[in-house]
């Protein structure tokens, strides 16, 4: 190959790499530049009907069932305007908890339930030791009994 | 200004004050890597949620610092390069890109590796890690693009316009989180609020950054003298400072 | 033990080590690609 015929080649492929990566980017963002779509947003109905679509928030505490034969799990997902039911079975996240943040990718039933078919936890980005995370929470409750 | 450029543009003036830099560069990162690994893996407690899992973080959010910030470099010493034509910035960008293109790599791979416990994945697309997956096809593109061409200045000129061109991706990765609603969650450490870590579990962190930083800083200094002597070769400065 | 739990990493060994692995392993080949370069540069300098 002689050196132009090499140049052009590279430069074919990096356009097409540039071409290919831009093409990504519309693609992945036009269906989801919204990563997820919130409890309160599906329930006015601004989230897709027939496709596939992710749903984030919080796991409600206490809403956890359990199948004690399988991996099937039901929870209540919220963003303490709304509330939606999510089943799925499967593995979940180690950070998968009450009180925790996730993202579900399923679908929306009739029944208004979503059937989740992947789950994911969502964490934020505070990190500290178990011991000063007590301490807060004490300090919250304790707070919180004050201003009852 | 333009002649303070020039005298520091000078290669024979960079030549002899980096071989005097690059040596105490190079002992601050080691003793920062070394106290920033002890801290890390061994002083710093494990997190509430994520138990030990999150010591990913000393190795994840330096690479991603470095990812933008070695772009950065790049883009600036390309705008140099295509503005007054200075040798040592053509330099600068050529020894940036692949130690660049490195510490994208490590924040995708360590991003994935801690993605998988965590969130239960490995990747997502979602507009931050998508974002970074760009950046590391513009440093790859840039080290394709540059050293595809005889000439070296057209080289030089052709990737320094594509680096220009990727600056856009910057903001995008960075505000990403904020724009979107994304997997990753926000930024732990930003400028104008307190950091959202424990001071226990900080200090390594910003140890390992100081760590990653001279280690770029150290590579990129060697990297420059030997593009300085491979250019300058018939020079007589280089002849009288290496040919003896 | 307090080696153990080093090495376990509270069950993310493999995650946790994994990480560290690749990243010493890039680190070092850019530092040492970087000085060979360089060491070369000046031995055939030097030969000329």
């Amino acid at each position: 190959m002689s050196p132009r015929k090499k140049r052009i080649f590279v430069i074919c492929i990096v356009l097409s790499g540039i071409t290919i990566s831009v093409a990504l980017i519309l693609t992945a963002f036009e269906k989801n530049l919204m990563y997820f779509y919130s409890p309160t947003e599906v329930a006015n109905g601004s989230a897709p009907e027939v496709r596939d679509f992710r749903i984030g928030g919080i796991v409600l505490k206490d809403s956890v069932k359990r199948n004690v034969d399988n991996l099937k799990v039901s929870f209540v997902l919220t963003d303490t305007v709304s509330e939606i039911e999510v089943q799925y079975e499967g593995i979940l996240p180690d950070l998968f908890r009450e009180g925790q943040g996730i993202v579900a990718n399923g679908k929306l039933q009739s029944n208004n339930i979503f059937i989740a078919k992947q789950v994911l936890a969502k964490h934020d980005e505070n990190y500290m030791p178990p011991e000063v995370a007590e301490a807060l929470e004490k300090a919250n409750s304790h707070f919180m009994e004050q201003y009852k | 200004m333009y002649r303070w450029i020039q005298q520091f543009g000078s290669p024979k003036y960079f030549y002899d004050i980096s071989l005097v830099v690059s040596k105490w560069i190079g002992v601050i990162c080691l003793i920062c890597f070394i106290a920033g690994l002890y801290g890390g893996l061994v002083i710093a407690p494990p997190d509430y949620q994520q138990g030990d899992s999150y010591r990913i973080i000393y190795i994840h959010v330096p690479a991603s610092w470095m990812s933008l910030f070695v772009y950065m470099i790049l883009a600036i010493s390309g705008a140099i390069t295509l503005i007054w034509r200075i040798k040592i910035a053509d330099f600068v960008a050529r020894s940036s890109a692949i130690i660049g293109a490195s510490f994208t790599f490590l924040a995708l791979a360590t991003g994935a590796i801690w993605g998988k416990p965590m969130w239960g994945t490995y990747w997502v697309w979602d507009a931050r890690l998508t974002s970074e997956l760009i950046l590391l096809f513009l440093y790859l593109g840039y080290i394709a693009l540059q050293s595809s061409f005889e000439d070296r200045r057209v080289g030089a000129r052709a990737g320094a316009i594509l680096a220009l061109i990727g600056v856009i991706n910057i903001p995008i990765i960075h505000y990403s989180v904020e724009w979107w609603s994304t997997l990753h969650q926000g930024p732990t450490i930003s400028k104008l609020d307190a950091p959202s870590i424990h001071y226990s579990m900080l200090i390594p962190l910003l140890l390992m950054a100081i760590a990653y930083k001279t280690f770029y800083i150290y590579t990129l200094l060697i990297n420059i003298r030997s593009e300085i002597i491979e250019s300058e070769y018939n020079a007589t400065w280089v002849k009288k400072m290496i040919g003896d | 033990m307090l080696f153990e739990n080093f090495f376990s990493m509270g069950g993310y060994g493999i995650y946790v080590w994994s990480a560290y692995a690749i990243t010493f392993i890039v680190l070092i080949l850019n530092l040492f690609f970087t000085i060979k370069r360089e060491k070369k540069i000046l031995r055939n300098y030097k030969k000329k």
